[in-house]
């Protein structure tokens, strides 16, 4: 589904990505966790197609397409999807116009019907079930005035309107309480199918405890350092991320697979 | 650069020009010229006098040059040419009989006037160049009480109505292009609602400036008597000429007691091209006087067209517990400028205003909001609530607000609220990233930005509004 390919990318012409190899398949979960700046949002952000970062060398396949040559919003109707670290609020708009839009645009793509109001109201509250979110979210402004855990919850909600075949989740359990940590870990694992696919970005090792991964890459300083299985999050949970800023380097432009 | 930028400019779809012969007088402006007018219109004594004192006083005034946030060449009033109708069959007793181009040219605007395809539900006055061609609904509307027609008819029909209301809100020396107006101008609308009538259907005019040479000056008068209830809709476009026109028109509105009047415009004249040229010169005069107890009036406007947008829609709140509103969204684009806001006037206890401005402003264009909020010594108890957001898109757009405040009593209260935001690229990417295009992406964010404003106008023109604003945006960001 994914193939990223020696991807080196960066802003303003500083490289925070320095030669990135990574492959997903239909059906997987993969962790990326690392210290604080070590590139987890840059990465998910260049999947995503942010304009302000620039890839400088290597390649992106999504689906065998080329998934750098395409504008952000035809990424997301392709099935790509990103739920932001820092959700952003969009004042005036409420949350089941926007996702009636976002959901619309991607039944156009499609090739499908669109949905009026009244029908697309009742999808969105079956899909609300799935992060439990009552009603009252659907009439307010997108993530405005919501706390940090709605907002979270909200991406969430978009991800399960949108059925995406690659979700890329960036430390969406940050800023969860445990019992919403549940919540949300509990909506991933009932969106996620054996036709697409999940990479949590995450710091904690929490989340991976209700999410499980097949997977764990672990970045420092722009470059996956260390992969393995999901024992490698326990192990980093103890140890913490300082002892890998020295192997960062050794494994550096190896090519790592992750199957 | 950007996907946006390939997307090209959308074209201004109201800007052809119908082919039609016109009834057009000589250019320029004397005390003859009026007469004219006047006896073109076989309008009796009273309204010459009105009009020529209007232009004595107009003689001694000067343009308004200098306290607005606009710039513009010097516009010679000689080389206007002040009335221009076209040539028909002397008087239109049905539709029937409007010359067929008239009605195909308003077709085409998405206003048609013929009795099969008239809109439902909205009563429709139109004016072409200086005159009102065709107006619908009116023997419906007469069933109920409700005067609804040209103001060439209302002078003749009902003298007495015209006589007592005309330039008794905007008086003839009011400012230097009301004066201009109340001198020359040719029809415009004329709507009387009777004591306890609430109006059944939404009334409307449809201003269409055609003539490439003519100024448009029209009058709108509107009353609604005690416990009257109306809600009228204003719509404009013109062609697209390189040279500028001239549009300096007066709406006066007049509330007794317990009446509401709501004003509603979607403004879309010409705005000029990229670079500045050609585009409506707008310079409107409108105020509603809140005359009676308890009355409301309240203007929505959306401003997304002229080169030169002059405007401020007011209330004088003269009855104890009258309200007033002022509810604008102000968009400009590529070299557009507008300096638009509103005036409240406190004269009665316990009156209650409400100002909310949302200003946009993309390209090189620059959008003022200029705003005052008076509380005479005795309208105790009297209060307002001012909210005045303004957005830029892009690095060369301007906003500005000039707020005033008066307050001559201390049991009032007056609360200004101001913001500037952008939009920014993170909002953007966030809309994109759930698969809505760029240009949807702004559309969405400034559909919310002016949600408020909106939610104050009928639904079918909030469609329409939301619709412009897409449309006028389409290209600016990248
Ligand atoms: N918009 C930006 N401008 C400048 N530097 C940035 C920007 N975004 C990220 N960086 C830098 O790139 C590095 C990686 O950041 P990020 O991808 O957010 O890390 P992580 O998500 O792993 O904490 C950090 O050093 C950060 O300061
Ligand atoms: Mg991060």
């Amino acid at each position: 589904m994914l193939e990223i390919k020696d991807l080196h990318a960066g802003i303003d012409g500083n490289e925070i990505l320095k030669g990135i190899n990574l492959t997903v398949k239909k059906g997987e979960i993969h962790a990326i966790m690392g210290p604080n700046g070590s590139g987890k949002s840059t990465l998910a952000k260049v999947l995503a197609g942010h304009p302000a970062y620039q890839v400088t060398k290597g390649e992106i396949l999504y689906e065998g397409k080329n998934l750098l040559a395409m504008a952000p919003d035809e990424r997301a109707r392709e099935g790509v999807f990103m739920a932001f670290q820092y959700p952003i609020e969009v004042p005036g708009v409420s949350n089941a116009q926007f996702l009636r839009l976002a959901y619309n645009e991607k039944r156009k793509h499609l090739g499908e019907e669109e949905l009026d109001p009244l029908e697309f109201k009742d999808l969105l509250k079956e899909r609300a079930k799935v992060v439990e979110m009552d009603a009252s979210f659907m009439t307010r402004s997108v993530n405005e005035g919501f706390s940090g855990g709605e907002k979270k919850r909200n991406e969430i909600l978009q991800m399960a309107v949108l059925e995406p075949k690659l979700a890329v989740l960036d430390e969406t359990d940050s800023g969860l309480d445990i019992d919403a940590l549940r919540i949300v870990a509990g909506g991933i694992n009932q969106l996620h199918s054996p036709e697409n696919a999940v990479i949590l970005v995450t710091h904690y090792q929490r989340l991976l405890d209700y999410v499980v991964p097949q997977y764990v890459h672990v970045l420092a300083n722009g470059r996956i350092a260390k992969e393995g299985g999901k024992e490698l999050a326990l192990e980093l949970e103890q140890k913490g991320y300082d002892w890998l800023k020295t192997t960062a380097t050794e494994t550096s432009g190896a090519t790592v697979r992750a199957s | 650069m950007s996907t946006v930028e390939l997307l090209g400019k959308q074209e201004y779809k109201y800007g052809f020009v119908t082919d039609i012969e016109s009834d057009v007088i000589p250019r320029g402006l004397t005390e003859d010229t009026i007469r004219l007018i006047v006896a073109k219109k076989n309008e009796p004594e009273w309204m010459l006098e009105f009009r020529l004192k209007a232009y004595r006083h107009w003689l001694t005034m000067t343009e308004p040059k200098h306290w607005p946030n606009i710039s513009y060449p010097e516009i010679n009033y000689q080389d206007v040419i002040y009335y221009s109708a076209p040539k028909r069959k002397a008087t239109k007793a049905s539709l029937d009989e409007v010359d067929p181009e008239l009605l195909r040219t308003f077709e085409k605007l998405g206003i048609p006037l013929t009795e099969q395809k008239q809109l439902a539900g909205v009563a429709v006055d139109a004016v072409f160049d200086s005159v009102s061609v065709a107006t619908t609904y009116k023997e419906k509307l007469k069933k109920h009480g409700v005067i609804f027609c040209s103001f060439t008819e209302a002078i003749r029909e009902y003298p007495d109505l015209v006589r007592k209301y005309l330039g008794s809100v905007v008086p003839t020396n009011d400012n230097f292009f009301a004066a201009l107006n109340s001198a020359v101008f040719s029809d415009g609308s004329f709507c009387f609602i009777p004591r306890g009538v609430r109006c059944p259907m939404e009334l409307s005019t449809y201003f269409r400036i055609n003539n490439s040479e003519s100024g448009q000056f029209e009058r709108t008068l509107i009353i609604a008597e005690e416990g009257a209830y109306v809600s009228y809709l204003e719509g404009c476009t013109a062609p697209k000429f390189d040279k500028n026109q001239l549009h300096a028109a007066v709406v006066e509105l007049v509330a007794l007691d317990d009446a509401q009047i709501k004003y509603s415009t979607v403004q879309n004249w010409y705005a000029g091209d990229e670079k500045g040229v050609g585009g409506i010169y707008n310079f409107v005069t409108k105020r509603g006087k809140c005359a009676g107890r308890n009355s409301k009036i309240s203007w929505t406007q959306v401003e997304t067209g002229s080169a030169i947008t002059w405007k401020y829609p007011s209330c004088i709140l003269q009855g104890d517990n009258s309200i007033g509103e002022f509810y604008s969204v102000a968009l400009t684009n590529h070299a557009q400028q507008a300096d638009t806001g509103t005036k409240m006037i406190h004269l009665g206890k316990n009156t209650r205003s409400t100002i909310i401005s949302k200003g946009i402003a993309a390209g090189k264009s620059n959008n003022s909001y200029r705003g005052l909020v008076k509380v005479m010594p005795k309208a105790e108890n009297s209060r307002n609530y001012t909210q005045c957001d303004s957005m830029l898109i892009g690095s060369n757009s301007g906003a500005n607000t000039f707020p005033y405040i008066e307050v001559m009593n201390n049991t009032s209260s007056v609360e200004h609220e101001a913001s500037t935001s952008k939009i920014s690229e993170e909002q953007l990417f966030y809309l994109q990233q759930r698969g809505i295009s760029q240009e949807d992406a702004v559309s969405l964010i400034i559909n919310g930005f002016c949600k408020d404003v909106f939610l104050q106008l009928p639904m079918e023109f909030a469609v329409e509004a939301q619709r412009l604003l897409g449309m006028k945006l389409e290209g600016s960001v990248g």
